[in-house]
C-alpha cells in the first residue's frame, strides 16, 4: 500500500509537471496568435480569419485559467513546494495576465476597429513581434525556474532588451503617428494601441524581475 | 515483579518521554519546520526506527551503562533519571533544545557528589570534548555536503516538483536513519540505570524470536520516547527547523544528514574497529548530543551564506541551555536525592569501600608503583572514593592514572560464585569457554574485581585482556563488560 502511494505521489507529481508545461506552451501559442492576428488585421482588415484567431485565442486564455487554477489547488492541496508555492503562484498568475492582455487587445482592435494608415503597419508588426518575442523570453525564464535555475539570469536579461527595444519602436512609432497629417482622435486612438501593446512587454519585464528575486530565493 | 520496582521505573519513562520531546524531534525539526513533512508522518517515521534502533542495536550499550556513573542503588537510579527528565523537561518547555545526554552526566555528577564519589575527570573532559567536538563536526559535514548535493543538483536538472518530491523522501530516509542511531545512542541514557533491576523475563515470540528482558525494557523506553516525540515536540521541531534561519528543503536535508553522520559517528562500534584496523586514529564513543549536532549544521549553513541570517540571540539562549541543563540537572539531583534519602528514607547509594590490602599493594606493585609510603595507611577501609583519595594523596605523588588504577584495585567488592546462581548467567552472551571457567570456580569468593578476572583467566584464554592496542580495545571493552556483569551478579550484599 506504501508502495503504491509512493508511485502515485510521483505519478501525480509528473501530471503536475505536465500542466505546468502546458502552461507555459499555451502562452507562447497566445504570443503566436496574437502576433498571426494583428497581421491579418493590417492586411484584411476584421475580417473572418481574424475572429478566427481571437475565437483560437480567447479558448487559450480559458484552458490557460482551467491550468492554473488546477495547479494552484494541487499545490495547495498536496503541500508541494511548501517555501516557495506562493512565489510560483504568483508567478503563474501574472504569466497568466499577458495571455490575458494578448485576449484584451485582439477584443478591442475587433470592437474599435482602429483605422491604421499604411505607413504605420511595419511599425505596429515591428511592435508586436518584439513584444511577443520578450513574452517568449519570460516564459523561458519560467521554465528554467522550474529545471535549470541557472540559465533564469540569462532569459530574465533577454526578456528585459525586448522590452526596451519594444519601448524604442513604441516611442519612435508615436513619434511618427503624431508627426503625422491625421486628426488629432485618431492620433489618440492610435497612440491607445500603440501604448496597449507596449505594455505587455512592460508586464513580461515585471514577471523577468520577480522571478529574478524567487531565483534568489530559490539558491538559499 | 515488585511494585516498587515498576515505580522507580517511572523515572526513566518519564526520561524517555522528554528524550521524545527533545532530542528526537531534532530528526525530523527541519523537516517539519519547513512543512517538507507533516508532524505525524515525521512522529510515526521517529517512533518506529526509535524503537527499532533502541531493541536491535541499544542492547550493546546494555552492559556498558554502569561505566555512565556507577550509581548502585535503584532509588538513586530513579532519582538521577527523575532530575535529568525534569531538566530536559523544563528546557523544552521554556522552547530551547537541550540534550538527554547532558542532563544525564549533569543528575550522575550531582548523584557523585551526594554520595562522596570521585567523578572520573578524564571520561567527564572526553564527554564535555565532544559537547564541543559535536556541533563543529556536524557544522563541517553540512558545509562540505553543500555544495555536493548542489553540484549533483545542477548536473540532474530536476523539475522543481520533482525535486520536491525527491526531497521528501530524502528527508524521511535521512530522518529514518538518525532516529535509528538516536534510538541505540540514546536508550542507554534513558534506560540503561535500569538494566541490573529489569522486571521483566525473556519472552519469546511466536517461537520466531526471543525478546530478551532487556531488549523488552528498551522496548518500553522507546514506547515512551515515541509518546513523547507525538504529544510534545513538535514546539521544538518548529524551534529547530524555522526560527533558527529560513532554509530550503535542500538545505534542510543536508543539516538532518550531516546530524545523522555524526550521530552514527560517535555511536558506532563498527566502525571505531573498522578505524582501529586501517591503522586510522578512532573517534571516541561517547553519548552526543542529537541537538548541539542539529544547531552545528544549522550554523555550519548560515556561515556558508555569511551569517546575516542567523538568528544570534536565540543561538545564545541555547548556548545558555547547554550550560543551565548539565547544573540545573545536578543541583536537581543533589536536592531531590537529600529528599528521598531524609524524609523518605530510601537508600539513594550504596557505600563502595576502599581497602589497600595486601594483595592490593602487590597489584600496585606489579604496575611498577612504589608502595612504601603506603605502608601507613594498609588495611584501612575507606568508606567513599573521596575518602580513599585524599588519604591517597596525602601520602603520595602519583600520576592521576596512577590514582585511577589504585582506585580500581581497590574498589571492595565482595562476591561469591554461588553455584546455584550460575546457570542464571546469559550464556548467549558468554562463550562456552567463558562459562566453563565461571563454573571451575563455584564457591570461591573474591574481595576485588580483578581478582576474578585473574582467577577466570587462569581457566580460560577467552578470560585474558589481549594487549592494550586500538585494534583490540573494541574485545578488552567487552571482556571488561563481562567481568563488570559477573562481579554485579555474584556480589554479596548488592
Amino acid at each position: 500500500m506504501y508502495f503504491q502511494k509512493v508511485t502515485s505521489l510521483f505519478g501525480r507529481t509528473r501530471a503536475l509537471e505536465n500542466q505546468i508545461d502546458e502552461f507555459l506552451d499555451k502562452v507562447s501559442e497566445a504570443g503566436l496568435v496574437f502576433s498571426r492576428a494583428v497581421r491579418v488585421y493590417l492586411e484584411e482588415g476584421a475580417c473572418a480569419e481574424f475572429d478566427a484567431f481571437m475565437t483560437q485565442e480567447s479558448a487559450i486564455e480559458a484552458r490557460e485559467d482551467t491550468l492554473r487554477r488546477s495547479i494552484e489547488v494541487e499545490l495547495y492541496a498536496r503541500t508541494l513546494i511548501p517555501d516557495l508555492r506562493g512565489d510560483v503562484l504568483r508567478l503563474l498568475e501574472d504569466i497568466d495576465s499577458l495571455v490575458n492582455g494578448f485576449e484584451g487587445h485582439l477584443f478591442r482592435i475587433s470592437i474599435q476597429q482602429p483605422d491604421i494608415p499604411k505607413e504605420f503597419h511595419k511599425g505596429f508588426i515591428n511592435l508586436t513581434e518584439t513584444v511577443v518575442t520578450c513574452v517568449d523570453s519570460v516564459v523561458l525564464a519560467a521554465r528554467s525556474f522550474f529545471r535549470d535555475i541557472e540559465s533564469v539570469r540569462d532569459h530574465a536579461s533577454k526578456t528585459m532588451f525586448f522590452e526596451s527595444e519594444a519601448d524604442k519602436i513604441s516611442t519612435k512609432l508615436q513619434r511618427g503617428i503624431f508627426a503625422s497629417d491625421l486628426p488629432l482622435e485618431r492620433k489618440i486612438h492610435l497612440r491607445y494601441f500603440v501604448e496597449r501593446i507596449d505594455d505587455v512587454a512592460n508586464k513580461a519585464e515585471d514577471v523577468a524581475d520577480s522571478l529574478q528575486i524567487y531565483t534568489i530565493k530559490r539558491k538559499i | 515483579m515488585e511494585l516498587s520496582v515498576l515505580l522507580f521505573l517511572t523515572s526513566g519513562l518519564f526520561l524517555g518521554w522528554s528524550l521524545g520531546a527533545n532530542d528526537a524531534a531534532n530528526v525530523f525539526g527541519t523537516a517539519v519546520g519547513t512543512r517538507m513533512v507533516r508532524f505525524t508522518t515525521a512522529a510515526i517515521v521517529c517512533s518506529l526506527f526509535v524503537i527499532l534502533g533502541a531493541v536491535i542495536s541499544g542492547s550493546g550499550a546494555a552492559h556498558t551503562l554502569g561505566q555512565l556513573g556507577s550509581v548502585n542503588a535503584i532509588a538513586g537510579s530513579f532519582m538521577v533519571a527523575l532530575a535529568a527528565g525534569i531538566s530536559v523537561y523544563l528546557m523544552t518547555k521554556w522552547g530551547l533544545p537541550v540534550s538527554t545526554s547532558q542532563a544525564i552526566v549533569g543528575a550522575i555528577i550531582g548523584w557523585n557528589l551526594f554520595s562522596e564519589s570521585v567523578t572520573d575527570s578524564d571520561a567527564l573532559v572526553k564527554i564535555v570534548a565532544t559537547w564541543i567536538a559535536c556541533p563543529i563536526l556536524a557544522g563541517f559535514f553540512a558545509v562540505i555536503l553543500m555544495p555536493l548535493v548542489k553540484a549533483i543538483l545542477r548536473v540532474a536538472q530536476l523539475h522543481l516538483l520533482r525535486l520536491d518530491a525527491y526531497t521528501r523522501f530524502a528527508l524521511i530516509f535521512a530522518g529514518a536513519f538518525g532516529s535509528y542511531s538516536l534510538g541505540a545512542n540514546n536508550i542507554a541514557n534513558v534506560m540503561g540505570v535500569f538494566v541490573d533491576v529489569t522486571p521483566f523475563t525473556d519472552f519469546q515470540f511466536a517461537g520466531f524470536f526471543t525478546l530478551s528482558s532487556v531488549e523488552q525494557l528498551f522496548l518500553l523506553g522507546a514506547i515512551a520516547i515515541a509518546v513523547g516525540v507525538f504529544t510534545y515536540s513538535k514546539r521544538v521541531m518548529m524551534t529547530v527547523g524555522a526560527s533558527l534561519m529560513p532554509m530550503s528543503p535542500v538545505a534542510a536535508w543536508v543539516v538532518v544528514i550531516a546530524h545523522s553522520i555524526v550521530l552514527f559517528l560517535f555511536a558506532s562500534e563498527g566502525l571505531e574497529h573498522l578505524l582501529a584496523s586501517g591503522g586510522l586514529p578512532t573517534i571516541p564513543l561517547v553519548p552526543v548530543s542529537s541537538s548541539q549536532a542539529v544547531v552545528g549544521a544549522v550554523i555550519g549553513l548560515g556561515m556558508m551564506r555569511g551569517g546575516k541570517d542567523i538568528d544570534w540571540k536565540l543561538l545564545g539562549n541555547i548556548g545558555i541551555g547547554w550550560i543551565a541543563t548539565p547544573v540545573m540537572s545536578a543541583f536537581v539531583c543533589f536536592v531531590c536525592l537529600f529528599f528521598v534519602q531524609n524524609v523518605f528514607d530510601q537508600r539513594v547509594y550504596r557505600e563502595v569501600h576502599y581497602i589497600l590490602s595486601e594483595p592490593v599493594l602487590d597489584k600496585l606493585g606489579e604496575r611498577g608503583l612504589v608502595t612504601e609510603d603506603l605502608a601507613s595507611l594498609k588495611d584501612t577501609e575507606y568508606r567513599s572514593s573521596k575518602e580513599f583519595l585524599d588519604a591517597f594523596k596525602r601520602n603520595t605523588f602519583f600520576s592521576s592514572q596512577d590514582e585511577k588504577h589504585a582506585l580500581r584495585v581497590a574498589e571492595l567488592r565482595p562476591m561469591e560464585i554461588s553455584a546455584e546462581n550460575i546457570d542464571g548467567l546469559d550464556q548467549t552472551w558468554l562463550t562456552s569457554e567463558q562459562f566453563a571457567a565461571v563454573k571451575q570456580l563455584a564457591g570461591v569468593r573474591f574481595d576485588h574485581a580483578w581478582q576474578l578476572q585473574q582467577a577466570l583467566a587462569n581457566y580460560s584464554q577467552d578470560w585474558r585482556f589481549m594487549q592494550n592496542t586500538k585494534v583490540n580495545k573494541l574485545q578488552n571493552k567487552d571482556l571488561e563488560r563481562k567481568i563488570e556483569y559477573l562481579v554485579r551478579y555474584f556480589e554479596i550484599g548488592k
